[in-house]
């Protein structure tokens, strides 16, 4: 029984890692530059390896390294990236629906590794997600993240500009290639995404609040919206039927 | 190392660590009320696309670039590919954008 459970957590890993890939692949490109502006702000290899390791928030880090530069206290930097990866706390909520009832411990440990990317490949897979698939996912994107973002500091301007340039379209890529399909068997998703997006552009684009906080008011408000409207049609419905 | 470098990411850590570690502590086995579970369903579709949309118009200065990106992306996703496939189609089509440019 014991060793069934240790190979399904195998297999699981394996599938998460398989998952990982995509996002190994985009993290290269931004790694790498934060790698790089990183070295140009100052900071010693150590700390970009340090920061990446630690942090592992892509947003946050660039932010940082911009705040650092233009000499604001570090007081201030970290309470920006509270305010910046405070999305994260809507994501665990969100994943923790679909995540099996792994121990404590187990999933402290995965939930380090919560990021935009892997939390939207492990939230629009099928099924339910347990720790053997989150580490494995997250331990991908997280290598590429932290190896990335040394080899960036290291050899820095090293890729074509074309290359680079064109690999800043991958994540984005990758958030379409996980929204489409379930777009195309769910109108509901159409709704979902098309309402946070175009909250989020008013937010944004009007300058009324930070990136950080826009996407999780827009993010809110979409998921509220659609949910009271859904349940008021259903409700309706069921009343209709009696 | 600097000193005041290392406390700041050591900060930094924390601060992002503890929101994504929380809800998979606090609600281990909860059931939370149901209409509180539809909207937290409804959050990884609302998140993606707040993630994608205005950021990736403004991936390069050229604006042309993130909205090409974006159709490309869009097209090879809804005829069906794999994200990888998405992934590595948008970058081949922005290598032969940004060549010809």
């Amino acid at each position: 029984m014991e060793s069934t459970l240790a190979v399904k957590q195998a297999t699981d890993f394996k599938k998460g890692v398989q998952s990982g890939i995509s996002i190994a692949i985009g993290y290269m490109p931004i790694a790498l530059t934060f790698g790089l502006i990183a070295k140009t702000t100052g900071l010693a290899l150590g700390e970009t390896v340090m920061m990446s390791m630690l942090v592992f928030a892509g947003a946050a880090q660039y932010i940082s390294l911009s705040l650092l530069a233009q000499g604001i206290g570090i007081f201030e930097i970290i309470l920006t990236t509270f305010i910046v990866n405070i999305r994260h706390f809507l994501m665990s909520a969100s994943l923790n629906e679909k995540a099996e009832e792994d121990s404590i411990g187990a999933r402290m440990g995965y939930s380090f590794g919560i990021t935009d990317e892997t939390f939207s490949v492990a939230a629009t897979r099928e099924g339910t997600v347990n720790a053997g698939y989150m580490f494995g996912l997250n331990l991908t994107a997280y290598s590429s993240w932290v190896f990335f973002s040394g080899l960036g500091f290291l050899i820095g301007a090293g890729l074509p500009q074309t290359l680079q340039e064109s690999m800043s379209v991958a994540l984005y890529a990758m958030f379409v290639g996980l929204l489409v399909p379930s777009m195309k068997s769910n109108v509901k998703v159409v709704y979902l995404a098309a309402l946070a997006a175009a909250f989020n552009s008013i937010f944004t684009m009007g300058e009324l609040m930070s990136t950080g906080w826009s996407i999780v008011l827009a993010t809110l408000l979409s998921a509220i919206l659609v949910e009271t409207v859904e349940t008021f049609k259903t409700g309706r419905r069921t009343e209709a039927d009696e | 190392m600097s000193k005041e470098i290392v406390i700041m990411i050591i900060g930094m850590a924390v601060v992002t660590y503890i929101p994504r570690m929380l809800p998979f502590v606090m609600f281990r086995g909860k059931e939370l009320p149901p209409f509180l579970q539809g909207v937290l369903k409804n959050v990884p579709y609302a998140t993606l696309g707040a993630l994608i949309f205005p950021a990736i118009l403004f991936i390069q200065e050229d604006i042309w670039y993130g909205i090409i990106g974006a159709a490309a992306a869009f097209i090879v996703a809804f005829l069906g590919a794999n994200v990888i496939v998405v992934v590595i189609g948008s970058i081949a089509v922005l290598s032969v954008y940004s060549y010809f440019l």
